[in-house]
């Protein structure tokens, strides 16, 4: 039979931003698929360096619209360690608060779009109505539907007053209902398992190989979340659990979402009903000793590494972004290859994919020149933490 | 005064607008308050406003955040798909004229830079009432039979 190659995108209508996909086709069948990114790479990065810390802030928390607080607190927290500044756990507890409604939102969010490319238009209308909820206690919050803008070096910028709490809590609670409706809805409906079950498949071990994030890697088994990992802010005192799947299918990253947003609700409402008291903001120097920081932040797509380096100056001296789609287009090929084309674009939906956050520039220059490759960079952490006591050569990678 | 012709044309034009919407470099924002827009809670098909997905089918370009130089072709040529009478629409800041981006190397400016625009929709992110108020303005400017 002869191939033939389909393009998708970068205008396509089911995918809302700008990638583009060659899709070699055999019959009805993707044999091939090649991944073409960076149409949104606007140059946030170096931006971030003519402006001062606290301007990259508002910059970089508009490196996407989606997971802004994520971005946000991840460079935030940079900018404390740097300066070496103990932030106010009620700071701690807002930043939670809005992170989860954020995943929340975005959850919710997804399930629309998911639900959309699966043909089910009805649960894309109420996950998006559901969503409201969300959108309406963010604003409440933070005065703003999108950009919630919270962050400052140091803190919050706003605090959340008694009235608030009780506002948000009745919320979170209606949606709590509505969420095990579509928990169910998910689980059971015969339309949606259907066109969910058995496709894009990613096994355990390819997802491992090709280093997938957030819930991408937990529904193929791997658990992995940064919150649990590596807690950050308030995240080691709270309780709630990290949810995997072993579907390795689309079904298994609906599952692992709507799982999530029942234990984001769980988180909120812990951090509401215990709000410490206190200041919400410590002050910080305008311009930051020398020195370099890299911090982890659970996204709602997965795991958000942000770095910031600093020469003493006014200006950031390099901002770098590590966003989780990027690191789950590597599986998109894998899963593409033997599906069908019908399944083409929820099998890219299932991802999450977020272009914005997604197209950073990187250069790629041969070896020799200080830039260090997969297998160097890991015997260098393997020296490393050799001289700090701990061995890691045994642990098997791959 | 205009002929019959020229008024059912116009009133032909005002009812149901299909919107293609256009990601040119925008953060993510300005794409769901769009979507926002047409589900339930603002629900834009009160007005006959339709998201589409292909140029050829469209009446409004909603171009949403700062024209990257890696999309300044792809957009011309949606742009020249698109059957007359044809309008742009620019959602927040970014695709007004750069926002917070302005100035990055990667980007061209706003969408004015590349396309006639009709409407600008200001916000980071407007929200979806504002969204509905442009396009609105924007129709009745269409009733006129202005562009």
């Amino acid at each position: 039979m002869p191939k033939i190659t389909v393009p998708l995108g970068p205008q396509h209508p089911a995918l809302k931003e700008p990638g583009s996909f060659l899709l070699c086709l055999e019959g009805e069948q993707i044999v091939d698929a090649t991944l073409r990114l960076g149409y949104n790479h606007r140059g946030v990065e170096k931006a971030a360096e003519s402006r001062n810390y606290i301007q990259a802030m508002y910059l970089i928390e508009r490196v996407c619209g989606i997971c802004s607080h994520a971005h946000a607190t991840a460079y935030v927290m940079n900018v404390e360690e740097l300066a070496g500044a103990d932030v106010p756990k009620r700071a701690k507890a807002i930043r939670v608060i809005i992170g989860e409604l954020e995943r929340l939102h975005s959850h919710l969010l997804w399930l629309g779009v998911a639900a959309h490319e699966i043909g089910f238009d009805t649960l894309f209308m109420y996950s998006w109505r559901d969503r409201e909820m969300v959108m309406d206690a963010l604003e409440t919050i933070s005065g703003n539907r999108v950009h919630y803008s919270m962050n400052t070096p140091g803190g919050v910028r706003r605090d959340i007053t008694a009235e608030q709490v009780k506002t948000v809590l009745a919320k979170v609670e209606a949606l709590e209902r509505r969420i095990k409706y579509y928990i169910d809805l998910a689980t059971q409906e015969p339309t949606v398992i259907a066109r969910t079950k058995g496709v894009g498949v990613l096994p355990k071990d390819e997802a491992v190989k090709r280093c997938a994030a957030g819930p991408l890697a937990r529904a193929s088994g791997v658990a992995r979340d940064v919150r649990k990992d590596d807690p950050y802010l308030l995240y080691g005192e709270l309780d709630f659990k990290l949810i995997t799947s072993d579907a390795c299918d689309v079904f298994g990253r609906l599952y692992v979402r709507a799982f999530e947003m029942l234990e984001s609700c769980k988180i909120l409402k812990q951090v509401l009903n215990w709000l410490p008291e206190g200041a919400i903001s410590v002050k910080i120097p305008v311009k930051l000793p020398p020195g370099q920081a890299v911090n982890r932040y659970e996204a709602p797509r997965g795991e958000d590494v942000h770095y910031l380096k600093s020469d003493g100056g006014l200006n950031p001296a390099r901002v770098k972004v590590r966003a989780p789609t990027l690191a789950n287009f590597t599986s998109v090929d894998y899963m593409l290859k033997g599906d069908q084309l019908a399944d083409a674009a929820i099998i890219i939906a299932a991802i999450d994919p977020c272009f914005s956050c997604t197209d950073r520039a990187t250069i790629v220059t041969p070896a020799g020149t200080g830039i260090m490759s997969w297998r160097d960079m890991r015997s260098h952490g393997i020296e490393f933490y050799k001289k700090k006591g701990i061995d890691f050569s045994k642990v098997k990678v791959f | 005064m205009k002929s019959i012709r020229e008024q059912v044309v116009a009133w032909a034009r005002k009812k149901s607008p299909w919107l293609l919407h256009y990601n040119s470099g925008s953060c993510n924002g300005c794409d769901i308050e769009t979507v926002a827009a047409l589900t339930p809670r603002f629900d834009v098909e009160r007005f006959g406003i339709m998201l589409h997905g292909t140029p050829r089918h469209a009446d409004v370009l909603v171009v949403t955040g700062a024209v990257s130089r890696q999309q300044e072709k792809r957009l011309l040529r949606i742009y020249n798909q698109i059957a007359e009478p044809k309008f742009v629409v620019a959602v927040g800041a970014c695709a007004c004229s750069g926002g917070v981006v302005h100035g990055c190397y990667g980007l061209l400016g706003g969408a004015d830079k590349l396309l006639p625009v009709s409407a600008y929709i200001p916000g980071c992110p407007p929200r979806p009432e504002a969204l509905i108020d442009g396009i609105v303005k924007l129709l009745t400017r269409i009733e006129g039979g202005n562009k």
